[in-house]
């Protein structure tokens, strides 16, 4: 069997499933082909011996952030498909922007493809390796991230206040 | 190859008695509800109404099928599945007892033993609410579309306290994998004793993320009917049903493997048994243990009410996710104590 033949196969199912979120008609389809999105990136992490940030992204985007996503749709649209048609300048501008923001993804892949890879060790993504690395060599990033995050938690309930004295 | 064949046999007994564990409970629930509410139950089908779980399955087949014109039909088939799938999915990494030894060579009675061992379970966990709003949405319905956005409101609001519950837990074992916890609890060093509030923590979230009385207000027939599943017939309606006692089953496993100690019973080195037989009795008193937690899930189905919604939502987010931050704090200082790291 081709090693690289479930990279294949992931592949081409995370890009169908892209695509099949924004070509799809009703939202909440959307939303699950989304879904379906996130469990085959999460196959391709399998794939990297990353079990951790796995188990890790299905807890959290699949299986916490879309669930409100959905939760909200469910809420404002039940059923009717009263999408508003934007008008073609619109579209227009949304696809080169799109198109840009692709351009840049692409670029900074550039010369990747010469650096060596770091390790292949099987347990390099293991929860203990990854919490080394976190707790010792990145404290600093990692600490300043939870304050962005608490940072962004406040702002959310000051937002989402009514009345605010 | 051989290996190949153990684990599809193991997963074959697991899948097997999940669903066997889960047909009986339907009947010692109503046993259990006849008891404490001073009835007989059932005991029409065979000798004291042991085929009644049979009757129920052969009932819920043959019932018409009924999709409803404007459900979205993939979706509405859909649901039910994943809520079978994930139901079922959870079992594979529940140690079932310490293992066995064949012929010099050492069999354990585990699908499989992955290093995020808990993580697994809650992954699994998170994607089982889809099923519920999947449903309930399709079904086209305001009542189980109320139930879904019920259920899934529920479930992530007590998702977080569990998950907290859990990190207390790991602070403690030091490890992720569900065997080697167990391991850690050889004899009577069952994890109660160290993580006393975590129990009590993770036992109610568990009652929670099974949609168990009293958090089954999904389903809360005096306000929605029947709750997501209102549009849901014959065996789609079962697999439902039937997901919820698998569910209740498996909770029951993981409750007893991380807290109470899972095939670990006290004085097991003062028996002088050979390993194989201490091995097999103490899966026989894990499965003592589970069914023990499946009785305490119904006995208190039969006698506490049902909360009201808001209730609910009090108790998740200004009760349990404070305690549970407590126990966070409170097991950090125990662990550094324990390890001679706290100086005062």
């Amino acid at each position: 069997m081709n090693p690289s033949l479930p990279f294949f196969v992931l592949a081409t199912l995370s890009v169908f499933s892209a695509l099949m979120v924004v070509l799809s008609r009703k939202p909440v389809h959307s939303v699950l082909y989304l879904i379906f999105c996130f469990f085959t990136i999460g196959g391709h992490y399998l794939l990297l011996n990353a079990q951790f940030l796995f188990a890790v992204h299905i807890i959290v985007y699949a299986g916490a952030i879309m669930v409100l996503f959905l939760f909200t749709l469910m809420f404002i649209n039940m059923n009717k498909e009263l999408e508003p048609h934007k008008s073609n300048l619109l579209k227009g501008a949304a696809t080169i922007a799109a198109g840009c923001l692709l351009l840049v993804l692409v670029a900074i892949t550039k010369g990747a493809e010469t650096l060596p890879a770091i390790s292949k060790s099987s347990d390099i993504g293991t929860v203990s390796n990854l919490g080394k690395a976190l707790y010792g060599q990145y404290l600093l990033p990692f600490e300043l991230i939870s304050i962005l995050l608490l940072t962004a938690m406040v702002g959310a309930v000051m937002l989402g206040k009514k009345d605010v004295e | 190859m051989e290996f190949f064949v153990i684990k599809l046999v193991l997963v074959l007994i697991v899948f097997l008695v999940s669903l066997g564990v889960a047909a009986y409970s339907t009947y010692a629930e109503r046993k259990i509800a006849a008891f404490l509410q001073d009835r007989i139950g059932p005991d029409r089908a065979g000798p004291f109404g042991l085929l009644q779980p049979l009757a129920d399955g052969l009932k819920m087949f043959m019932k018409e099928e009924i999709i409803p014109t404007h459900a979205d039909k993939f979706l509405f088939i859909l649901g039910p599945c994943i809520m079978m799938m994930t139901a079922s999915m959870t079992g594979v990494i529940i140690p079932w007892g310490h293992g066995l030894e064949i012929n010099g060579s050492f069999y354990p009675v585990q699908i499989t033993d992955i290093n995020i061992g808990i993580l697994y379970v809650f992954g699994v966990v998170s994607i089982g609410v889809y099923g519920i709003m999947i449903g309930g949405w399709a079904s086209n319905n305001k009542y189980s579309l109320m139930g879904a956005i019920r259920a899934s409101s529920q479930m992530i609001s007590y998702e977080l306290a569990m998950g907290m519950a859990i990190i207390a837990l790991i602070m403690t074992t030091g490890t992720l994998s569900v065997r080697e916890i167990v391991e850690q609890q050889h004899g009577i060093h069952w994890n109660i004793f160290t993580q006393p509030l975590g129990v009590i923590l993770f036992i109610v979230c568990a009652f929670a993320e099974c949609n168990r009385t009293p958090f089954d207000l999904p389903e809360c027939e005096t306000e929605l009917v029947g709750g997501y599943h209102t549009e849901y017939s014959s065996m789609k309606l079962g697999f439902y049903l039937f997901a919820e006692y698998i569910n209740m089953f498996i909770s029951a496993a993981i409750i007893s493997s991380l807290y109470f100690g899972g095939y670990n019973f006290p004085f097991i080195d003062q028996l002088g048994l050979s390993p194989n037989m201490l091995s097999m009795l103490g899966t026989i008193i894990f499965f003592g243990k589970i069914f023990f937690f499946i009785f305490f899930f119904m006995w208190v189905r039969w006698t506490i009410p049902r909360f009201r919604y808001d209730q609910l939502m009090h108790l998740g987010w200004r009760i349990m996710i404070p305690l549970a931050i407590v126990n966070i704090l409170g097991t950090g200082v125990y662990v550094l104590f324990k390890n001679g790291q706290l100086h005062f």
